[in-house]
């Protein structure tokens, strides 16, 4: 069936674009994910693809280039990261907006400034309200998977909004992994053959894109839109369970290891989950209950699933790649705590910035942490709510 | 066989980076997961960089840095004046150095025991194959000899598979000549 | 706001699938002075064609015939532009 290969995370995702074989790709080089396209547009020299590449001068008018392209009738991809995210900010609300199903690969980079290369999830987080539908991954294979997926997620009739697919810049964009490429006619037929929704190019029955919305039909557009979001969800599911089925690998709306009676439970994105889960095979082997809640979608947000899972462990650590800056917390803190509000068990819960700018996340620090929340199921007290960690104090 | 973590230590262009991805692939090759990733930093040609494998029976989750190596290869021996190859090292660790030097001298050098420490003349061997001093290749040869953590023909297969991609037949014959010459000429234990 | 439909009954994306429905906005009611033509003086020459920013200025056969008084604002750019030997278009108080 597929195809066991050793590659890294930017890799994988340029050869998942090689298979999607989308008609335009307007992109701009940015450190991590600039390999992503730069894979990409030799199978499109190399005549592997038929894609369009428009190379632009800044991510602004790349994402301005996808939007055009989505609008006119095509399919439509590309990849960003940090700074060209953030220049993209004001284009990928219009992309939502429109409802343009373009596909965005996300090599998670720390924002300037300081300036900083490495991996980190601002950039994501700065995107979580701009109404694209958001996929996280742990792996190089995780990344493969859900930029496959995301086609069907964001062309789906009830959704057709924008999917952005996050992975850790350089811990996964740039290392060597383990994984498996699928064939590329059974990627081809998964994916299926795209159907514009009210293209421009349809000049049999012509139409008008971005028109001026005021306040007697703005806020119905964006009923629709929230519409779709929560459709999303069990698109999502559905899509997923077709992936199963062609590649043998689950997903959902995030990963569950060893949650089921947990006594503590850790929540975090990406690339840090698969440490966490490395600490909790060893805490399992010590008869510690420790668990891990993995999001893999946080747009939309499946606040019930989320509560549904986290309610009867005793204590929660929310770890935020990130720092909303707010003198309180991360950003996927207040998300989660409230999402536990109503729940029948609620846990007792902390929060913690960690990695950011690419600092190492080590076994011992997500020792550390279950240590902290052991004390706290035992204790019934928190002692920080929310702090920094993986920093010199 | 659990988990075995690399460390390559080089000079930015030595190909350190090129030989942990052929490692990890002819790893795979024999059934193992693998990661390969380089530490990213400013390089520039000549500056040192860090480069890491793991291998492993089962499949990798962790995603951390390699701060505890139980295998130390030094691309450049010269590093060796100004950084310590044995940070973080456990005492069973085993150095694998491309010097001119035995091995007890290299051991004497970095305080290990002399029977963890592999020496092989990789730069003159690649001169001598290659014409140019590559260490990288060769020290492959050498690594598959002193660990068994890949056998000498996965090397040899999957080199010229990552070879062959970019480069004419001679130079992978001369780098297949490197790697069977390191893989002899590997001294130590 | 009677008549407006509801989020379920329109276009997603705020897209209009009807074209050229802007026909359908009568902006002739925001007009204080209106056009009048003066068709002896009339050269047709068109550069109240050109320069009409709601193409209110009707034109047949290459002649200009009139104004299209359902979207004419009355912004008097027409009177305006009408060379100076010329002076064929008048803008005259509405309701006069």
């Amino acid at each position: 069936m597929g195809q066991k290969v050793a590659m890294t995370g930017n890799i994988a995702v340029a050869n998942a674009m090689r298979q999607i074989n989308p008609d335009v790709c307007a992109a701009y080089p940015i450190t991590p994910s600039t390999e992503i396209m730069q894979q990409f547009s030799s199978f499109v020299s190399d005549g592997e693809v038929k894609t369009v590449l428009v190379p632009a001068e800044s991510e602004h008018s790349a994402m301005s280039a996808c939007i055009g392209a989505a609008a006119a009738g095509g399919r439509v991809m590309t990849a960003t990261s940090s700074q060209g995210l953030a220049l993209m900010w004001e284009m990928l609300y219009i992309a939502a907006g429109n409802r343009l199903p373009i596909v965005l690969a996300m090599a998670n980079r720390a924002l300037s400034a300081p300036i900083n290369i490495h991996g980190d999830t601002s950039d994501a987080m700065g995107a979580r309200d701009s109404g694209w539908i958001q996929l996280f991954s742990e792996n190089a294979q995780e990344a493969y998977d859900n930029v496959i997926q995301a086609i069907r997620i964001a062309e789906n009739m009830e959704v057709r909004l924008p999917v952005m697919v996050g992975m850790d810049g350089f811990i996964i964009s740039h290392s060597i992994e383990s994984m498996e490429l699928l064939d590329d006619q059974v990627v081809r037929d998964f994916i299926g053959e795209y159907i514009p929704n009210r293209p421009l190019l349809d000049v049999d029955n012509p139409m008008t894109y971005g028109p001026l919305d005021l306040q007697d039909y703005y806020i119905e557009h964006k009923r629709q839109e929230y519409e779709a979001m929560k459709k999303a969800k069990p698109v999502i599911l559905q899509v997923a369970k077709e992936f199963a089925r062609i590649s043998g690998r689950k997903y959902g709306l995030f990963e569950e290891y060893h949650l089921d009676g947990a006594e503590v439970a850790i929540v975090v994105l990406n690339s840090a989950a698969g440490t966490v889960k490395t600490v909790i095979d060893d805490l399992r082997g010590k008869g510690v209950k420790a668990g891990l809640l993995k999001p893999r979608v946080f747009r939309p947000f499946p606040a019930d699933e989320i509560a549904q899972a986290l309610s009867g462990v005793k204590a929660v650590c929310v770890m935020d790649r990130a720092d909303g800056v707010n003198g309180l917390s991360g950003p996927l803190f207040p998300e989660f705590r409230s999402a536990l509000y109503d729940a029948k068990q609620r846990p007792l819960m902390i929060n913690k910035i960690f990695g950011l700018g690419g600092r190492d996340l080590g076994l011992q620090h997500v020792r550390d942490v279950f240590q902290e929340l052991l004390k706290i199921s035992e204790t019934g007290k928190i002692k920080t709510l929310a702090e920094y960690m993986t920093v010199r104090n | 066989m659990g988990i075995t973590e690399i460390r390559w230590h080089a000079r930015a262009g030595q190909g350190a980076v090129t030989a942990a991805k052929v490692l990890a692939e002819a790893a795979m090759a024999e059934g193992g997961y693998v990661q390969a990733f380089p530490e990213y930093g400013p390089e520039r040609m000549g500056a040192p960089l860090r480069a890491y494998n793991r291998i492993s029976d089962a499949p990798l989750t962790m995603h951390c840095q390699v701060t505890n190596p139980n295998v130390v290869i030094v691309v450049d021996s010269s590093l060796m004046d100004t950084l310590d190859v044995t940070e973080g090292t456990p005492e069973a660790a085993v150095f694998l150095v491309n010097t001119t030097h035995t091995p007890e001298q290299i051991a004497k050098k970095i305080g290990r025991p002399a029977d963890k420490v592999f020496t092989v003349d990789a730069t003159q061997i690649s001169i001598d194959c290659l014409g140019r001093p590559i260490p990288n290749t060769p020290l492959l040869g050498a690594l598959a000899r002193v660990t068994g953590l890949v056998k000498l023909e996965t090397v040899l297969k999957d080199m010229k598979k990552t070879l062959g991609k970019k480069f004419p037949e001679k130079i992978i014959k001369g780098n297949a000549e490197s790697v069977e010459r390191a893989y002899k000429e590997v001294k130590g234990k | 706001m009677s008549g407006l439909k509801n989020w379920k009954e329109i276009p997603t994306g705020g897209v209009i699938e009807e074209a050229g429905n802007a026909d359908n906005y009568v902006t002739g009611g925001w007009r204080t002075y209106k056009p009048v033509l003066d068709e002896q003086k009339c050269i047709h020459c068109l550069v109240c064609w050109i320069s009409c920013p709601d193409t209110a200025i009707e034109v047949k056969d290459e002649k200009m015939t009139g104004f299209n008084l359902k979207h004419c604002k009355g912004c008097g750019v027409c009177a305006d532009v009408c060379p100076k030997k010329v002076q064929a278009i008048t803008m005259v108080q509405e309701g006069k």
